[in-house]
């Protein structure tokens, strides 16, 4: 089921007034509803790379499946990567809706074409990563999905409130793991304050550019597919994390971090913007390296695929009396 | 990067959340064959018992109602407010209506 194409004529204007008037009543568009292209290009564009970070936010983490400290640890990071393979089918699957093929998505992710959240490309150090991955990295995620649970298109808004309610066993798996360091040797509470040290920035940078430097919030806002601005879910993360990191017993790399008594906010320093802009643009630790392995998997799984294709077809055959 | 020479067609997903509910439509996945679509819909929509049963249906095979239509499908319900209960005045001291 694909989406109708957009069409321009005597009845756009009728169209583009049904359209704007189910947004404005909080409603959802669905897939075959008229929809303006620009709103199409919109989507697609936002959660094709909400989907590729799932995708590719499987390797950081998937490097440590095989040193797992205890078999323990072992089920749960395996579960928490395949839940991560689950969310970027989940939003595929979203994304199709809108006429865009599955392999045309990957493809142009391989090509660089589309991107993926900047945090992939920070490396995974230690098995503290894992937990600071769990804690903070999948907590920001937490922060801008639960909104997104309302997005004005519904096949993304269905999938996120699946996401949410998976994201939360990630969040939580990763605060007991770093809990259970921290009551270990002086030794492992120095590797958790060592990974937080290094999350903190990169995590902060997750939820986008400061306002003022980005460009598609405001029509994104306007047409229901973004609720909240970058930075007012920044101060919410960091509102919520401060008093985490106090129960766990770290501290956050940022002197200015303090408690503002008359905004009812912490005040906070801003993360290094031009990392983030040259970690975007495919400088990061490791651009390179995380598009390299998506690039082998994708090739490596070309005869399951295309086995699977034949097996298909000569079971169809087959089936109708064919060639035995 | 090597070429497939097309991709498994796009399967549509219901699952029914335990006895007693409808099969609900989850979302779609693609697969090489119904088979693999069944197993596939297992692991990526019931991972944490989500269901305890799943249909799939190729994508193709569904025909839907455009809402787009200039004279709405479901027009010749808008007029007949008679079809509900609350289009009957009954007087309140009449008991269990």
């Amino acid at each position: 089921m694909t989406a109708a194409p957009g069409t321009t004529g005597p009845d756009t204007a009728a169209l583009e007034e049904q359209f704007a008037a189910t947004v404005a009543r909080k409603d959802r568009i669905e897939p075959r509803d008229w929809m303006p292209e620009a709103y199409r290009k919109t989507v697609v564009r936002q959660v094709a790379q909400h989907a590729h970070s799932e995708i590719i936010g499987m390797q950081p983490e998937g490097n440590w499946i095989g040193r797992a400290p205890s078999l323990r640890r072992k089920a749960i990071l395996l579960a928490k990567v395949q839940d991560e393979a689950g969310h970027g089918l989940y939003l595929y699957s979203a994304t199709e809706t809108l006429g865009v093929s599955r392999r045309e998505l990957t493809e142009m992710l391989i090509a660089g074409k589309q991107k993926y959240s900047s945090i992939f490309n920070y490396p995974a150090l230690s098995y503290a990563d894992v937990g600071t991955i769990g804690w903070l990295v999948d907590g920001a995620a937490i922060c801008n999905q639960v909104p997104l649970c309302r997005t004005s298109y519904g096949p993304y808004g269905r999938a996120m409130i699946r996401i949410c309610k998976e994201e939360s066993f990630h969040q939580r798996q990763g605060f007991e793991l770093l809990m259970t360091m921290m009551r270990g040797t002086d030794e492992q509470r120095a590797m958790v304050q060592e990974s937080v040290d290094r999350f903190w920035w990169p995590a902060l940078m997750m939820f986008g550019p400061p306002d003022d430097d980005s460009p598609n919030t405001e029509q994104s806002m306007a047409w229901g597919i973004k609720t909240h601005t970058n930075d007012e879910l920044r101060q919410k993360f960091v509102d919520m994390s401060v008093p985490q990191a106090e129960a766990l017993g770290v501290t956050f790399p940022d002197p200015d971090l303090e408690w503002n008594e008359e905004r009812g906010h912490y005040d906070f320093g801003q993360p290094d913007w031009e990392e983030f802009w040259a970690v975007v643009k495919g400088n990061g630790p490791c651009n390179a390296q995380r598009l390299a392995h998506r690039t082998k998997a994708w090739d490596d799984g070309a005869w399951v695929r295309e086995a699977a294709t034949a097996f298909a077809e000569k079971t169809v055959k087959s089936q109708n009396g064919g060639d035995r | 990067m090597s070429e497939i020479k097309a991709e498994w067609p796009l399967y549509e997903v219901f699952v029914r959340g335990k006895r007693g509910l409808n099969h609900v439509h989850v979302g779609s996945l693609h697969a090489a064959d119904d088979q693999m679509a069944l197993r596939h819909a297992r692991d990526v929509y019931t991972r944490r018992n989500e269901g305890v049963s799943i249909w799939v249906v190729r994508s193709t095979d569904i025909t839907a109602s455009s809402p787009d239509e200039k004279d709405p499908m479901f027009a010749p319900s808008g007029d007949k407010v008679y079809r509900h209960p609350t289009f009957y005045d009954i007087p309140d001291n009449v008991p269990h209506m």
